[in-house]
């Protein structure tokens, strides 16, 4: 069973993003960059699938620069078999990237997205993997199993949640669930280090989106303290009424 | 003539209150470039009686796609019958619902077509006849404006942020048939969830909180104020909370979990971490209660109260109660 497990360098949830002074991007002065975290939820779900079956392969795959060789040797640390480093600039465009993604997915029984990567929140390019595929696609799912040759997920929706059935080979978008990522061993940072990188050119295609600009959103105005405990209760409702007129 | 096509939600025949925004948005752009509004619903048999009304929000005409394959989300007919309708017109724009349905059904009509897709998009603009979006990106820490070069251009709306306009037209129903293909994906149930209320991601009020309610136990005190609210009301949660196992993660506001943007946000005892103003930040009103006044939620709440979460909340409770009676 060969798993595929797509990843992406992203800054980490704490990182100060700032603009560039072209406002076509961000200043990458002192970010420091991550697995985008919902990306770690997917290569958890397949090295313990890996682990129950005893056989398997997990291999770990992202399109980025040259800096996105880090995030794969950290996948690579926890126990992912080998990595590919498809390279190129990701933009907005999730279908350029899935175009790069799916060259190279071809063949997996398993292609594993986390739901959304935490830089552009464009949530769309497992589907369109899977699509380039002709794959099934599951998107959103907390928890999973393989069950003869379906694999069967718990998929998080408005309100509850959907139990979907999907034939292998599939794609599937993880979300949180009861997949939470393991942290590397020493063994397996040393480890990493002789397993193969293969790197080579992404192959995007044309973009058919354009960044006119990137600016900051507009500065709420200064909140106000209305006052201490239980006695600023009144206040605050009337407040809400009267001023800000939702109730 | 152009046409710009909405796609609606319905749940159980019923349609999704994002369906309305979703039908207004394709007016308005239809509106600047002289186009004519096109909605789809899809649903089960019975579906066509109320799915009228999506005129009353824009549609010129409202097409109806009855069939039971789509009792559950059926991904496999709806991205069929979808690429099929975009074949029968000239379609400047599709809007479809940022909810999990169009999030997961917009990526695959934009693969299937080669199209390009800018997904939970808070606004949008015509501009020379170009179609200008606007989306936030990294949790809302920055907002990008986008143009997508295409013959015809994929987005989804983020739900709450466009408001749903009604008018006096009311527009032509059409039944349209969804194309028979091999169904992969196939939902076996949907399971409501323990605490079946609205989602945080769609909820017009958003009640959140944090470790200053001091444990799992005092939830009720947050369950009590959403009751008072009404049914436009959610519960959410910051990530410290969900992190301890207090709360689901489909609660989790902030930037691994959901970005809102309601009329009406409560922190209560969340301190306000970067990574979850992101996520919150675009509410239209905030208000905060936490213990410490220099927590970094008051910068950006338009109502603060310092005080005990768990001693603040059952009098707001009780006033807010109050307003209904």
């Amino acid at each position: 069973m060969k798993t595929i497990v797509c990843i992406k360098r992203v800054p980490d949830t704490e990182a100060r993003i700032k603009l560039n002074d072209q406002k076509t991007g961000i200043d990458p002065a002192g970010i420091k960059y991550v697995i985008s975290p919902y990306d770690e939820f997917a290569l958890e779900a397949a090295l313990r699938m890996k682990e129950s079956k005893g056989e398997g392969e997990v291999v770990v795959l992202s399109v980025g620069e040259a800096g996105a060789a880090e995030q794969l040797r950290s996948a690579l640390a926890v126990g992912a078999d080998r990595a590919v480093l498809l390279k190129g600039q990701t933009s907005f465009d999730g279908l350029a990237t899935a175009r790069a993604l799916a060259a190279e997915a071809e063949g997996a029984d398993l292609v594993l997205f986390g739901m959304k990567a935490i830089d552009d929140d464009q949530q769309q390019v497992g589907p369109m993997v899977a699509e380039l595929l002709g794959l099934p696609c599951v998107t959103v799912v907390a928890e999973f199993e393989l069950e003869d040759g379906k694999v069967v997920c718990h998929r998080e929706v408005e309100g509850g949640v959907e139990i979907v059935e999907a034939p292998l080979p599939a794609v599937i978008t993880m979300t949180k669930g009861k997949f939470e990522p393991r942290y590397p061993s020493l063994k397996g940072i040393m480890a990493a280090k002789k397993k193969p990188l293969e790197e080579k050119d992404a192959q995007l295609g044309e973009s058919q989106l354009q960044v006119r600009e990137l600016s900051y959103p507009p500065e709420r105005p200064a909140g106000r303290i209305i006052g201490e405990g239980v006695d600023a209760v009144p206040e605050l409702v009337r407040l809400l009424r009267e001023e800000a007129k939702v109730f | 003539m152009a046409r710009v096509l909405a796609i609606a939600e319905q749940r159980d025949c019923a349609l999704r209150r994002v369906s309305h925004e979703v039908v207004s948005v394709a007016r308005t752009i239809a509106d600047s470039i002289g186009a004519e509004v096109d909605a789809l619903a899809f649903g089960p048999a019975g579906l066509a009686a109320g799915a009228a009304e999506l005129g009353k929000f824009g549609a010129d005409r409202v097409l109806v796609a009855e069939d039971d394959v789509f009792k559950f989300n059926s991904p496999d007919h709806a991205v069929a019958l979808v690429a099929e309708q975009l074949k029968n017109g000239d379609y400047f724009a599709v809007v479809f619902p940022a909810s999990s349905m169009g999030k997961d059904l917009a990526p695959r009509v934009a693969a299937r077509l080669n199209l390009p897709l800018a997904t939970d998009v808070t606004a949008v603009d015509v501009d020379g006849g170009e179609l200008v979006i606007t989306r936030p990106v990294y949790a809302g820490r920055l907002l990008a404006k986008i143009t997508l070069n295409a013959a015809t251009r994929l987005l989804s709306i983020r739900p709450n942020v466009f408001r749903a306009e009604e008018r006096a037209a009311a527009g032509t129903v059409e039944k349209v048939s969804v194309p028979s293909v091999e169904q992969k994906v196939r939902v076996r149930e949907l399971q409501a969830a323990r605490d079946a209320k609205l989602d945080v991601g769609e909820a017009p009020i958003v009640v959140s909180g944090g470790r200053g309610l001091k444990g799992p136990e005092n939830w009720h005190l947050l369950e009590q104020l959403r009751d008072a609210i009404g049914n436009t009301c959610a519960l959410g949660a910051s990530r410290a909370v969900v992190d301890a196992g207090w709360r689901p993660h489909a609660e989790q506001v902030g930037q691994t979990g959901k970005t809102v943007s309601p009329q009406l946000y409560f922190a209560v005892g969340i301190s306000g971490a970067m990574q979850h103003l992101a996520g919150m930040r675009s509410a239209r009103t905030i208000v905060a209660i936490n213990k410490d006044p220099d927590a970094p939620i008051f910068k950006v709440a338009d109502y603060g109260v310092v005080g005990d979460a768990t001693e603040v909340l059952p009098r707001l409770t009780e006033e807010i109660g109050k307003l209904h009676r």
